[in-house]
């Protein structure tokens, strides 16, 4: 968010926050690959209960059922993926900011306030999914301690929540930019860094989606 | 060719304490970046010291057990990451931008918020052994030995929580360089026109941020294990007892290539230029640097050849780690071609770059032997392997990093260093590297293990100990001769002027001490060496650098505005840090320090407006 440095020479062209946050970017998927695999080597190998995908009972006789619920985390995963569609209407209408706009719709779809909110939104949404979830298996039994599924499990999606944590404060951080002094074509690229980290904390979602729920 | 002038030319109008702690100026970031690692080298030289006074004869009392277990923790760990990748990192910062014709990295403050952090944390993982209190397991931190059940102090917190704080510092510096190194290059300074140092640091950087990540998983796991009462490490919860192993060595066998490839960059720069060469097969030595960075993540378990994972696993990381020597192979055959046939000048910088390449050589060819599981069944967890390792990171690494400080002191501080006290370190040096590492390679094959803090004589290990002890006595001579040499020269060593050893790349170009904005002009650069064979274009803009003395204004330069900024969010993340082992009162308090500085950081303008 500091001063534009385009004006200096570069090798490439680009601005060098943008190939950093590419590096930062690819820094990033080895932690979150450690996380999963680590996940992964510790499928189904928990001594106790809950487990993620089959129900348990417990030696004091306390049955307990398949804890993952698939239903509520694909709403809470359609809510991400909609968020990163925001996303793409907030850069675009950061970048159209000088075009003029003559219908409604165009100053809908122009207005790069509102696609920020609703990036925002929808990303604090999936956090109270998380809440939820969280919640929810601590209440049917199963904490950060309780075996080794609970244990990479939490940290894995512990992790990426509060990374889509610090995008929402990112995006909020825009926003109030925005409501101070407008943002336009010349802050395109701080959107736009924004945006990318944003797409990739999405896919990192699918990834564990799909590993972590998805397949049994 | 020393300049007319009495005094060394001063780089900076302004040196008070205030300057140092506010520059983003990525020379004196350096130049701060080789002060602190320095004093950390000889702060770990004196643990290992230490321990050598203890096993100098059978059943030494000079220290205990369980301090003994606490000084070759940090020992390892401080020379690793306090001392080595710091040193690197100090010509990271000083030479990348000089190298490639730029006037500062790609983010100054970033650059300046990465030293801090080193700093801070360096501080934090040391202190505690002033009081008994440091880390005790071992620099590599196996679990289970280190999880709450077996360790339950608070020793290895510090070393769980410190190196999660180094691990920022490290990051956060590789981002940058990889930015510089792709995005400031100089018109002309094309990937393949880069000199030898920038290449290798930028493979290094690749490491730093795929390799880093990995163990910042791994310590987290282990720190939500110690503070949570998680299961990571909890083999009676099922957990896998390798997983530490793998993900350590997943971080930690890269980890040695970023130790070793910044010090094969410096002998790449001090070679060609002793010996009026250019560097023999260039793409080659490109080639296998990254060679060596790719193949660096695909050998970790052969670290890992006794806990039984097998004949596949076995031969596979048998068979890895033997191809990597091939890449290290050919760049030891390279430094020989530079030096066959050329006019060699046997300076200090040349003999201590000599010494890597005839060092290096002995500790790959026992690193060759560990490469079979059969051998190394032999020799792991013996002295046989203390001494592989010291001949790599000792005669590999530091001897390269004392090519560097001989070769860019007078860059650096504008003065030559002593010649003649230089030639005494490196001879006292060598022969004293070797008069303590040697021997070992003999009581690790008698059976010496490890990590043993006494032994009882008449095992046929006695002698071999005693000239390790007056060999690591030896040293410290030699390096009291160095620090000597260093501090003596910035004052009463011969004014260097641009280009003393005339050498060929584009650092060479521009006066020493290099003024604040580096290049009056960029450069155009057409060639690997412009220096030597440059044409008028190269030359015009080295010709525009002889106006010394010129500020940045005059000059119509925009430089960065100093700020305290990033000191300040180093020093609120290192507290928020400390915050985990006192109260979580003091984690919040810092931690809301931290997020108002780092507001004010990203919001003020990083240099004036251009008119």
């Amino acid at each position: 968010m500091s001063a534009p440095a385009a004006h200096h020479y570069t090798s490439t062209g680009l601005d060098s926050r943008k190939i950093a946050i590419w590096a930062f970017i690819g820094s990033e998927c080895m932690l979150f690959v450690s996380l999963i695999s680590t996940y992964l080597i510790y499928k189904g190998k928990s001594l106790v209960g809950p487990f993620p995908h089959d129900p348990y009972t417990s030696a004091t006789g306390q049955t307990f059922p398949p804890i993952l619920d698939i239903p509520v985390t694909s709403g809470s995963t359609f809510v991400l993926l909609m968020s990163s569609l925001a996303m793409v209407l907030a850069l675009a209408a950061v970048q159209n900011k000088d075009v003029p706009k003559h219908t409604r719709g165009e100053r809908i779809i122009g207005s790069s306030k509102l696609w920020l909110w609703m990036t925002a939104l929808l990303g604090a949404t999936f956090l109270c999914f998380q809440a939820y979830e969280f919640t929810a298996f601590v209440n049917e039994g199963l904490t950060i301690r309780t075996n080794l599924f609970g244990s990479s499990f939490f940290t894995l999606t512990g992790f990426h929540g509060a990374h889509v944590t610090a995008g929402v404060i990112w995006l909020v951080s825009l926003l109030a930019i925005d409501y101070r002094r407008g943002l336009g074509p010349n802050d395109a690229l701080n959107v736009d860094l924004a945006a990318l980290y944003w797409h990739f904390v999405d896919v990192v979602w699918i990834v564990i989606f799909t590993l972590v729920y998805l397949i049994k | 060719m020393p300049v007319g002038t009495s005094t060394a030319p001063k780089a900076y109008e302004n040196s008070g304490v205030w300057s140092w702690l506010t520059t983003v100026d990525h020379k004196r970031i350096g130049i701060l970046y080789l002060y602190t690692s320095l004093f950390f080298f000889i702060w770990g030289g004196m643990e290992a010291v230490i321990l050598r006074a203890q096993l100098q004869g059978p059943n030494g009392q000079l220290v205990s057990a369980e301090m003994y277990n606490q000084l070759f923790t940090m020992h390892g760990t401080t020379m690793v990451f306090l001392a080595i990748m710091p040193l690197s990192a100090s010509f990271f910062n000083f030479l990348i931008p000089l190298q490639i014709g730029a006037r500062d990295v790609a983010f100054p403050r970033l650059n300046a918020f990465s030293y801090w952090v080193y700093l801070f944390g360096g501080i934090f993982i040391t202190v505690p052994i002033l009081f008994q209190l440091a880390p005790n397991g071992g620099w590599f931190g196996y679990t289970p030995l280190t999880t709450k059940a077996y360790s339950p102090g608070i020793n290895i917190d510090f070393w769980v929580i410190g190196l999660q704080i180094l691990g920022i510092s490290s990051l956060a510096a590789a981002f940058n360089f990889i930015t510089t190194i792709i995005n400031l290059r100089a018109p002309g300074m094309t990937l393949m026109r880069m000199p030898m140092f920038t290449w290798m640091s930028f493979v290094v950087q690749f490491l730093v941020i795929l390799a880093f990540p990995v163990i910042t998983i791994a310590l987290v796991f282990l720190l939500f294990d110690r503070f949570f009462g998680t299961n990571f490490y909890t083999v009676a919860q099922g957990a896998d007892p390798l997983l530490w192993q793998h993900l350590f060595w997943i971080f930690g066998h890269p980890e040695v290539y970023i130790l070793i490839l910044p010090a094969f960059g410096l002998v790449s720069e001090v070679l060609p230029t002793f010996s009026k060469k250019p560097l023999f097969g260039y793409p080659v030595m490109v080639y296998s640097g990254i060679l060596i960075g790719v193949l660096g993540f695909g050998v970790w378990a052969h670290h890992m050849f006794a806990v039984g994972m097998g004949p596949i696993a076995d031969s596979f990381f048998a068979l890895s780690t033997l191809l990597i020597g091939i890449p290290t192979g050919v760049k030891i055959f390279n430094w020989i071609a530079t030096m066959a046939q050329g006019s060699i000048r046997f300076t200090s910088a040349m003999l201590f770059a000599i010494g890597l390449v005839a060092m290096f050589t002995i500790g790959g060819i026992s690193g060759v032997m560990h490469a079979s599981p059969p051998a190394d069944l032999q020799q792991t967890d013996t002295y046989f392997v203390v001494a592989h390792f010291h001949y790599v990171l000792f005669g590999g690494s530091i001897m390269g990093i004392f090519a560097g400080i001989y070769h860019y002191y007078p860059k650096m501080f504008g003065r030559m260093m002593s010649e003649p006290l230089g030639k005494v370190h490196f001879w006292l040096n060598f022969i004293a590297m070797n008069l303590t590492f040697f021997p070992m390679h003999f009581s690790g094959m008698l059976g010496m293990p490890r990590r043993i803090y006494t032994y009882d004589g008449g095992q046929g290990w006695d002698t071999f100990n005693l000239i390790s002890s007056l060999g690591a006595y030896m040293l410290v001579i030699s390096t009291s001769i160095f620090v000597y040499n260093f501090f003596r020269s910035k004052k009463k060593g011969e004014i260097a002027g641009a280009n003393p050893w005339e050498a060929g790349t584009l650092e060479w170009s521009i006066p020493s001490p290099v003024p604040e904005y580096n290049f009056a002009v960029l450069p155009n650069v057409t060639s690997r060496y412009p220096l030597w064979e440059g044409n008028e274009k190269d030359l015009a803009s080295a010709n525009m650098n002889a106006q010394e003395g010129k500020t940045s204004e005059e000059l119509g330069i925009v430089l960065p505005y100093s700020t305290i900024k990033p000191f300040i969010v180093a020093a609120a993340l290192v507290l928020m840090f400390c915050g985990l082992i006192t109260t979580m009162a003091v984690t919040f308090l810092f931690a809301a320090i931290m997020v108002v500085a780092l507001y004010a950081w990203l919001l003020s303008p990083l240099e004036p407006e251009h008119h």
